[in-house]
C-alpha cells in the first residue's frame, strides 16, 4: 500500500502546471487561490477539522494501523481530472475489475487460464490468499470481488499505472464522499463557477450493486447488512457511515446467527432473515466452523450457509488472491485472455524473483530498484533502494538470496504532484488515487476516487501513518 | 467386504448452554471401491440445515440445537460395501486442485528434524517415481513414531510429535503430511473408520491417515500407523489440510461452558 519510490520532486509531473503552464483543469483553481486571503485560508482550514470531528471520521486506511481516533490531515486543495482524462480512467478500472472477477471465477472452477499455461498453477493454487473451502461454489453473478479499489498513480500527462489491486475490503471511501461534503460546504462558490460531477450517487450505486448480488433464494427486497469486527476497528467509523447512507443495519458478529438453511439476524421483532452480507472482517474471521476456531467476530456457521445458497457474502470468501503482489504481474495477461482486450492501465513493470533472470537484474539494480515482499503490506520488510545505504542494499540483498520467491522489485516512478497548501503558501506534493469501483449486475464507478497525499517535502509515502493526508478528487463535468 | 459402523459422539456440559452450532463432515461419499448402502447421522432435536457437498468432495451439513442444551449425543449408524483399490481414490468428485494441499499449516509445518527425516527417506530416490517416493515416506514416518495413546494431544503438531517419537493416528498422519511437503507431493488429511484387524495390531476404528498426490494415479491414501495404503478395512470420510481443518465435527457453543466428551465407535464385517 502506497506509492513508495524514490524520484525527486523536480522529475515529477507537476498535475496544476505542466512544464510551468496552467493546465487547463486547474484555470478557476488558480484564481480562488490567489485572492484567498491568508486569514480565511486558516478560517477553512480549521472550519474543515472541525467538520471531521464532527462526523467522526478519524480512522486510518486499511492496513495501515495507527491511532484510530487520530484525525487524518485534509488537505483544502482540490485534485482535478479532465472529464477526457476520466474517462480513459474509468474504461482502465472496469475493465482491470472485470478481469479480476473473471480471474476468481474461473480459478475457482477450471482453472482455464492455469491449463491454457497464461498463468503458472503454483502462484495461484499454493497461494495462502486460494480459499480451498470455497472452490467449485459458483457466488451470485459469477462476481467475487464487488467493491474493487485499484490504486493508481501518475507520471505525466498521459501516463497512469496502477500499483495495486484491492479486492476484498477496500476502505477509505467515506473519504471520497466527506471530503466532498466539507468541500461544498466551505466553498460553495467553487462548485457553481465549476461543473463538478458529484459522487454522492455512491451510496445508492452500492445498494444497487449488493442487491444484484442476493442469492436464488431470496424472492423480494434483500435485506442487506453490514458486517463489522466492532468499534476498535480502525475503519468502523466507515462501516457505519456507509450503513447509514444505504439505511441498512450495522451488525457485528453475535448480532447473526444460523439456522436452517439461513442466516439470521437478531431484532427487537424476532429474527429476520439477511440475504446479503457486506463484510468488513476478514476471511480468516467470518467463521470459526470454517477457518480460525478462535474467532469471535464471525458467525458460526455462516460459510456452510454461504456454500450451500442461503446468502451472499461480498466480497466473497477468496477474493484475495487476485490482489496478491506475485497475482498483480498477470492482471495484463488476464484481461488480454478473459476480455480479449489490450490493458488500458498499465501495470509498474515488476521483477519476479522467483525467476532467475529477473533475481540477477534485482541484485545488479538494487540502488535504483523498490523491492517488496509479495505477501506483506504497509511498507514492512521493504527496500527503497536509492534510498538505502550500502550496508542495507547489501543485508537485503542476503534475504533476497535466501529466499528469492518471497519478494518483487519495481522502478522507482517519478509520482506526479499537485498543489497542497503548507505553511509557506502553496506548494506541489506527491499524491496518488484510488478509485472504488463497484461489481454486481453492472459495472459502476463514480467519478471520483480517494487521493491520498504525501505532506511531507520531496516525501512519496502516502500513507496516513507516515504523514499522508487526503484531498477531494474532482471530475470536471462533460 | 461389508462393514458396519456404530459411532456415538456424546457432549456433556457442567451447565446446561443456550445453544449449539456444529458443522458436520459425516456423511462418506461413494467412491471407487466405496459404496454408502446406508448413512445415519441422528442428533435429538437437532434443526438442520445447510447441506451441501464442499470442493473437496466432502459432504457437509449443519447442526443447530436450541438451548437450553445440557448434553448433545451425535449418534452415526452406517452400512458400507468396499473393496480394496491399493489406496487409490477413484471416482471422488472434488473441485479443489491438488497443488492447493502443497501448503502446509501450524499443524503440518515441517521443522528440521521433518526435513532430515524426508530427505533421508529419499536418498538415492531422487528420480524415483512418485508412488515410491511417497511409499519411502510413509514407511519413514511409520519407523520414527511409535504408536502411544495419551503421548500426544489433539493440538500437538507434526513437529513436535516427532520430536516425541511417539503418537496417534493423528501424528502419524500430519507427520506425513509435514514430510510431503519437503518432497513437494501435495498431502491431506483424512478422516474415516478402520475395521478391526484380527491380527491384534493396535488401532483406533475411528481413524485418520494421509492421501498423498501421485502423478499419474492422483490421490493414494498412506496409514503409516498401520504401515499400509488403504484398502477395504477403511471407510473414507472427510478430508483437511490437517486434523483441526478436517475434523468431523466442528461446533462452538453459546454461554459456553466445561464439557465432558465420551466417544464410542464399533466398525464390524457384517455377517453374510
Amino acid at each position: 500500500m502506497g506509492a513508495e519510490t524514490g524520484a525527486a520532486m523536480s522529475e515529477a509531473f507537476n498535475e496544476m502546471y505542466d512544464g510551468g503552464a496552467l493546465r487547463a483543469p486547474y484555470r478557476a483553481l488558480e484564481t480562488w487561490r490567489r485572492t484567498m486571503p491568508a486569514e480565511l485560508r486558516a478560517l477553512k482550514q480549521t472550519e474543515a477539522e472541525a467538520l471531521f470531528r464532527r462526523f467522526g471520521i478519524t480512522f486510518a486506511v486499511y492496513g495501515e494501523g495507527g491511532d484510530p481516533d487520530r484525525l487524518m490531515p485534509f488537505d483544502m486543495f482540490p485534485r482535478v481530472f479532465t472529464a477526457t482524462e476520466w474517462r480513459r480512467l474509468e474504461r482502465g478500472i472496469k475493465q482491470r475489475a472485470r478481469a479480476l472477477n473473471a480471474f476468481l471465477a474461473d480459478i475457482y472452477d477450471r482453472g482455464e487460464i492455469v491449463r491454457a499455461g497464461r498463468i503458472p498453477a503454483g502462484i495461484v493454487y499454493c497461494n495462502e490468499a486460494y480459499e480451498i473451502a470455497v472452490a467449485g461454489h459458483r457466488p451470485p453473478l459469477g462476481v467475487y470481488s464487488h467493491i474493487v479499489g485499484i490504486d493508481i498513480v501518475r507520471t505525466g500527462p498521459e501516463e497512469f499505472y496502477v500499483l495495486e489491486d484491492n479486492c476484498r475490503t477496500p476502505s477509505g471511501v467515506s473519504y471520497m464522499l466527506e471530503n466532498r461534503e466539507i468541500m461544498m460546504r466551505m466553498f460553495p462558490q467553487l462548485f457553481q463557477e465549476m461543473r463538478i460531477a458529484p459522487v454522492d450517487g455512491y451510496a445508492r450505486l452500492l445498494k444497487r450493486t449488493l442487491a444484484s448480488a442476493a442469492p436464488s433464494k431470496c424472492a423480494g427486497d434483500p435485506c442487506i447488512v453490514v458486517l463489522t469486527p466492532g468499534p476498535y476497528n480502525s475503519a468502523y467509523y466507515e462501516h457505519s457511515f456507509l450503513a447509514d447512507l444505504m439505511g441498512v443495519e450495522l451488525v457485528e458478529g453475535q448480532d447473526l446467527f444460523v439456522e436452517g438453511d439461513f442466516v439470521w439476524m437478531r431484532t427487537t421483532e424476532g429474527p429476520q432473515k439477511v440475504d446479503v452480507i457486506y463484510r468488513r472482517i476478514d476471511d480468516a474471521f467470518l467463521d470459526p466452523l470454517c477457518f480460525r476456531p478462535d474467532s469471535a467476530l464471525g458467525v458460526p456457521g455462516l460459510m456452510n450457509v454461504y456454500r450451500s445458497g442461503g446468502v451472499s457474502i461480498c466480497s466473497a470468501p477468496g477474493a484475495g488472491v487476485a490482489d496478491d503482489k506475485a497475482v498483480y504481474v498477470f492482471v495484463p495477461e488476464m484481461i488480454r485472455f478473459y476480455l480479449g482486450e489490450e490493458p488500458l492501465l498499465s501495470n509498474v513493470p515488476t521483477w519476479r524473483c522467483s525467476e532467475p533472470d529477473d533475481l540477477a537484474y534485482v541484485l545488479a539494480h538494487l540502488d535504483e530498484l523498490v523491492v517488496k515482499e509479495v505477501h506483506g503490506s504497509g511498507g514492512y520488510g521493504m527496500l527503497i533502494g536509492p534510498k538505502a545505504d550500502a550496508a542495507t542494499r547489501e543485508a537485503f540483498a542476503a534475504r533476497l538470496r535466501e529466499s528469492p520467491a518471497n519478494y518483487i522489485a519495481q522502478p522507482t516512478l517519478a509520482l506526479s504532484s499537485c498543489p497542497t497548501f503548507v505553511d509557506e503558501g502553496v506548494a506541489p506534493r506527491h499524491v496518488d488515487l484510488r478509485p472504488f469501483c463497484l461489481v454486481g449486475e453492472t459495472v459502476e464507478l463514480v467519478p471520483g476516487g480517494l487521493t491520498r497525499v504525501a505532506l511531507t517535502e520531496g516525501s512519496l509515502v502516502v500513507n496516513s501513518s507516515q504523514g499522508g493526508g487526503v484531498k477531494d478528487t474532482w471530475v470536471i463535468a462533460e | 467386504m461389508r462393514l458396519t459402523v456404530r459411532h456415538v459422539t456424546h457432549y456433556r456440559f457442567a451447565a446446561p448452554v443456550r445453544g449449539a452450532v456444529q458443522s458436520h463432515r459425516l456423511i462418506p461419499a461413494d467412491c471407487e471401491g466405496q459404496t454408502i448402502l446406508d448413512w445415519r447421522v441422528e442428533v435429538e432435536g437437532a434443526l438442520w440445515g445447510a447441506a451441501f457437498r464442499d470442493g473437496a468432495g466432502d459432504q457437509v451439513r449443519t447442526m443447530v440445537l436450541r438451548g437450553p442444551v445440557s448434553e448433545i449425543e451425535v449418534a452415526i449408524t452406517g452400512e458400507v460395501e468396499t473393496t480394496d483399490t491399493a489406496g487409490v481414490l477413484r471416482g471422488h468428485r472434488e473441485a479443489v486442485p491438488p497443488l492447493a494441499y502443497r501448503r502446509t499449516t501450524r499443524l503440518t509445518r515441517p521443522d528440521k528434524p521433518i526435513a532430515e527425516l524426508a530427505r533421508a527417506a529419499l536418498e538415492g530416490r531422487e528420480d524415483a517415481a512418485d508412488l515410491d517416493r511417497a511409499h519411502a515416506l510413509a514407511a519413514a514416518v511409520a519407523r520414527a513414531i511409535a504408536y502411544a495413546p495419551g503421548e500426544t494431544h489433539a493440538s500437538t503438531t507434526a513437529a513436535e510429535a516427532l520430536a516425541q517419537g511417539a503418537g496417534v493416528c493423528q501424528d502419524h498422519a500430519q507427520v506425513l503430511i509435514a514430510a510431503a511437503s519437503v518432497a513437494g507431493l501435495p498431502a491431506r488429511y483424512v478422516t474415516g473408520y478402520l475395521n478391526a484387524t484380527e491380527d491384534g495390531t493396535p488401532h483406533e476404528a475411528s481413524h485418520a491417515w494421509a492421501e498423498l498426490h501421485v502423478e499419474g494415479l492422483g490421490w493414494v491414501g498412506f496409514d503409516p500407523a498401520n504401515k499400509c495404503c488403504t484398502n477395504e478395512h477403511y471407510i473414507r470420510v472427510g478430508s483437511g489440510l490437517d486434523a483441526e481443518d478436517a475434523a468431523p465435527i466442528r461446533g462452538v457453543t453459546r454461554g459456553g461452558a466445561d464439557e465432558v466428551l465420551e466417544v464410542t465407535v464399533a466398525v464390524e464385517a457384517a455377517q453374510q
